[in-house]
């Protein structure tokens, strides 16, 4: 790029722009700031043993966050297990296999899936796939799995499970667009030089495609789980709220944006306030961690790709 | 190593691929499944609930007849109008800089860092953030506190749209109307911006979309109204808000309404991707990463 | 090719903006009047349904004012009143000495109605109304009552066939007036919930399930079979639920209703304190239902705009003669006679 020659007013225009840019600093730490200075009050009183502590009472004034990091972190790597393949399958069946006339109306319905409104995720999931997990996938799954001790304890439909069942439905559409499009990008030659040795279809996806794909794959996957860390509404109304460390998936959890959804509105002691807030910092940093993993290996695994490609 | 293929080693190959082909196919229909059961039910539930006066009344105690959300449904507008108004510029100038003038910056880098930062920030956590910001030293909730919390909000995905799509902009373009000794700024604006145009406007679209829904950083920021927007610095009413306060209400009557709402916000959303795609021929979700 | 360049941004902000200018020429006639005044109210979702039919027809009557209440909870009317950031908070529970000192300015409890909570119950098979001492209840969600067929249910409830089958409690998870008086009842029958647990908006449930809302909390009972739950009489009725009779303190088996619950307010009248912050949980008297509470309006003793003042000043002088009449027809008690009366003096003194 070159500069142009335009004096004062080029200058000018790149200070506005230049203040653009910068002010998205300013609004995050705005933001950072307010959540330390609102949440001083639970800092200075439990200090760092907040992240260690299990117990939360409000009547007694006692907060810990295990339970809700715990819910958390369970629920998204419980619905990345199920949606990531699927998602793959999705991206590599309207890429690979699809009829030309269906590839458009399946991407766009995948699409939507992704407009839809938390809210009305949760209301479809509380009459719809609640009642399905109580009476068929529930009983199935104790029934068949209950040996690995995952399943124990009663199912009423409602839980860890569920939480998660909802969540990968919800990251679905981001995964599987994001991995249909770097499919897309690989180039014919590599899937034309793997046929012509002779390989079947599954061998030219798994070794033309997928090969050559994975940086973009590990990108999507990551952006599904930055997805499933905050997502509220929806996980709230399923999950079950209960403060403790599920000893079973059908068990109720919680997690750090449904304990700030319930609770916010009504918290009324100052440290029970500030110790919600101080939750929703928690939440922050663990956006700001999850993102700097996600360059780090996106980064990773492209210097690898180049060193080895196929 | 000379190798044979032998018959049960094509038999597995074969079994492998059949078996990849019947996934392939049954992960697709186990992805759009959801997605019909999910959109039947809602069409189903606020279709029977939507008449004429959801659209024109205001909303109405229980056992009155014909109340409706007319003003959540200008108040949504309000309110989605400034974000729009305060977040695009500042999301374009950013993406312009980046792209423009940031290149491979260490800066630029940060920069791009913390937008994915703030785009990952949930929105409840926005929602304390405005309020604890803007509500509690203004004492008092505002139209203008919401707009604000919803304009951050769509900043992140406008600048990294913007850039991305500046990115596509050739260079020789550039260099020729530098050449022509136009300067930069004018380049950007006229040329660069421009030939960018139609990504960026996608960008803007689905930015909207995404914030039209949000219901968490209204709570304590537009508070909500039961009477027509007046003022920018008064609460006002918005649909997210009243389909929430309806949905937990104990009335059939207002659960009604909630589902009615529900349907205009969501065809409201669809309206706009749907149109980002046949304007742009870009998806949802490909133009906002 | 510079034509149009800058059209980018233009016109999507002046779609934008036409948005904007279309709804402001609807609504700019109303917002130009200088005579309207809007009063701003926040708080408890209990009462919602009868505080918007009050300010609603009040507002009918009264052109001129516009009462905007917004249902966001106990909790957070207490704190935006404190702060001075709405003219008036509404609460199921009332404000501690502490939140009072802390609050910007001194705050008045206006008892409105009481409400009443029940409990609501999914037993398959089973239609006859199920009898619930306060044992079985802190039981049920202390965790020590597992089973349906546990001899503390089954005892009470002779004739009935219990299933041996586990019980699903569900509490609200959301912070919430329901779970105040259902707790400062549990906490007033139950030594050991006292001890262990507590009365607030949220407390830290031993076992069960939360759901968000009446609604949430309903929807999981009616869905899931052996599910116990408890919400507002209000709600039960509206939706005819079925729900269980609760022993009272003086032996009595008592179904909630809006008599029930005024039986319990007159049997402890002669007790209500000046600044009417009371629990009535457990009341005597042979036919009080145990499980009740008042609901308060906290309004600013002199507020900051002296209009707004003598505004909720009219109103509530309304409230008390006319619209109380409203509260029994929607599953609300209404104020007993002699608290309606020492109020007026109350709302006399608001500035």
């Amino acid at each position: 790029m070159q500069r142009g020659s335009g004096g004062v007013a080029d200058r000018t225009f790149a200070a506005l722009m230049l203040g653009c840019a910068l002010s998205i600093f300013a609004i995050v730490a705005l933001i950072l700031g307010i959540l330390i200075l609102r949440s001083r009050l639970s800092l200075h009183e439990f200090g760092f043993s907040f992240f260690l502590r299990s117990d939360w009472d409000p009547v007694r004034g006692s907060f810990g966050a295990v339970p809700f990091i715990w819910g958390t972190l369970a629920s998204a790597f419980l619905a990345l297990l199920i949606a990531v393949p699927l998602a793959l399958g999705v991206a590599v069946f309207i890429n690979e296999m699809c009829p030309r006339a269906l590839r458009t109306p399946i991407s766009f319905l995948t699409e939507l899936l992704a407009a839809i409104p938390s809210v009305v995720y949760g209301l479809w999931a509380i009459f719809v796939l609640v009642p399905i997990m109580r009476r068929s996938v529930g009983p199935f799954l104790k029934k068949f799995f209950g040996w690995t001790g995952l399943f124990h304890g009663p199912n009423f439909g409602i839980g860890l499970l569920t939480a998660s069942m909802i969540l990968a439905i919800m990251v679905l559409p981001v995964i599987s667009s994001i991995a249909r499009d770097v499919i897309k990008a690989v180039p014919n030659t590599q899937r034309e030089g793997v046929l012509a040795l002779g390989a079947t279809r599954w061998e030219m996806v798994r070794i033309g495609v997928l090969r050559n794909a994975r940086i973009g794959i590990v990108g999507a996957v990551i952006l599904g789980l930055g997805r499933a860390l905050g997502e509220t509404m929806a996980v709230t109304m399923v999950i079950g709220n209960h403060a403790a460390i599920p000893k079973s998936l059908f068990a109720p959890a919680y997690t750090l944006a449904s304990v700030i959804a319930n609770e916010f509105t009504e918290a009324t002691g100052d440290l029970y306030l500030s110790a919600l807030i101080e939750i929703g910092l928690a939440l922050f940093l663990v956006t700001i961690v999850v993102n700097a993993i996600a360059r780090l290996l996106v980064f990773m695994v492209t210097r690898g790709n180049t060193a080895r490609a196929v | 190593m000379p190798h044979r293929p032998s018959r049960a080693n094509v038999g597995r190959r074969q079994a492998a691929n059949h078996l990849f082909s019947v996934l392939a196919i049954l992960s697709t229909v186990l992805v759009i499944a959801p997605l019909f059961a999910i959109l039947v039910y809602l069409l189903f539930q606020g279709v029977r609930s939507l008449n004429v006066a959801f659209f024109t009344h205001l909303p109405r105690p229980v056992g009155e007849p014909g109340g409706g959300m007319a003003n959540s449904i200008v108040g949504s507008g309000i309110i989605l109008a400034l974000a729009s108004l305060l977040g695009i510029p500042v999301g374009i100038g950013a993406g312009i800089y980046l792209y423009e003038f940031g290149g491979g910056k260490t800066l630029a880098n940060a920069i791009r860092f913390t937008a994915d930062v703030l785009n990952g920030v949930p929105s409840i956590v926005m929602g304390i953030a405005a309020y604890s910001l803007i509500v509690v030293p203004q004492k008092h909730f505002s139209a203008f506190a919401a707009g604000v919390a919803l304009a951050i909000m769509m900043v992140p995905t406008v600048t990294r749209t913007t850039e991305e799509m500046l990115a596509t902009v050739p260079n020789a373009v550039r260099e020729a109307a530098l050449g022509l000794g136009i300067p930069k700024w004018r380049t950007v604006m006229t040329v660069s911006l421009k030939t960018a145009s139609p990504g960026i406007i996608t960008g803007c679209m689905l930015a909207f979309a995404r914030v039209a829904g949000e219901t968490a950083p209204l709570l304590f920021t537009a508070f909500g109204n039961q009477f027509w927007p007046a003022s920018l610095n008064e609460p006002i009413a918005a649909l997210p808000l009243q389909i929430f306060v309806y949905a937990v209400s104990p009335y059939d009557e207002w659960h009604r309404l909630a589902w009615a709402g529900a349907l205009v916000l969501i065809v409201l959303i669809m309206v706009s991707v749907t149109l980002v795609r046949v304007v742009t021929g870009r998806g949802m979700l490909n133009g906002g990463h | 090719m510079v034509r149009g360049v800058r059209s980018v941004v233009p016109i999507l902000l002046s779609c934008a903006l036409l948005n904007g200018c279309k709804s402001s020429q609807q609504t700019g006639a109303p917002a130009a009047d200088p005579g309207i005044l809007t009063i701003n109210g926040a708080g408890a979702s209990f009462p919602n349904p009868i505080y918007s039919k009050w300010f609603a027809e009040y507002g009918r009557l009264h052109p001129n004012v516009r009462i905007n209440y917004q249902p966001i909870g106990s909790g957070g009317g207490i704190r935006q009143v404190s702060l001075g950031i709405v003219d008036f908070g509404a609460s199921d529970d009332p404000m501690t000495d502490a939140q009072l000192q802390q609050s910007s300015h001194p705050l008045l409890h206006i008892p409105t109605v009481l409400g009443a909570v029940v409990p609501v119950y999914n037993l398959p098979g089973i239609s006859a109304e199920i009898r619930f001492s306060p044992e079985a209840l802190a039981g049920i969600y202390l965790g020590t009552i597992t089973f349906w067929d546990d001899q503390k249910i089954v005892a009470d409830n002779p004739g009935v066939k219990f299933p041996h089958e586990e019980i699903l409690p569900v509490y609200r998870s959301d912070g919430s007036g329901t779970t105040f008086i259902f707790t400062d009842y549990l906490t007033k029958v139950s030594p050991v919930w006292a001890k262990q647990v507590g009365n607030s908006t949220s407390v830290k449930w031993p076992v069960g399930i939360g759901q968000k809302g009446n609604e949430g909390v309903a929807g999981m009972v009616r869905e899931a079979p052996y599910a116990f739950g408890y919400v507002e009489l209000v709600y039960a009725l509206q939706n005819h639920m079925t729900f269980g009779l609760v022993r009272n303190g003086a032996g009595q088996w008592i179904k909630a209703s809006p008599a029930a619950v005024t039986a319990a307010a007159e049997a402890q009248a002669d007790t209500i304190p000046a600044d009417f912050r009371v629990s009535l949980a457990n009341a005597g008297g042979t036919a009080s239902y145990p499980i009740c509470s008042f609901t308060w309006l906290l309004v600013p003793q002199q507020s900051a705009d002296a209009t707004k003042g003598r505004q909720l000043h009219d109103f509530l002088l309304w409230m008390l003669s006319e619209g109380e009449q409203e509260a029994a027809a929607m599953g609300y008690a209404p104020l007993p006679r002699p608290v309606a009366e020492r109020l007026k003096n109350t709302v006399a003194s608001i500035r």
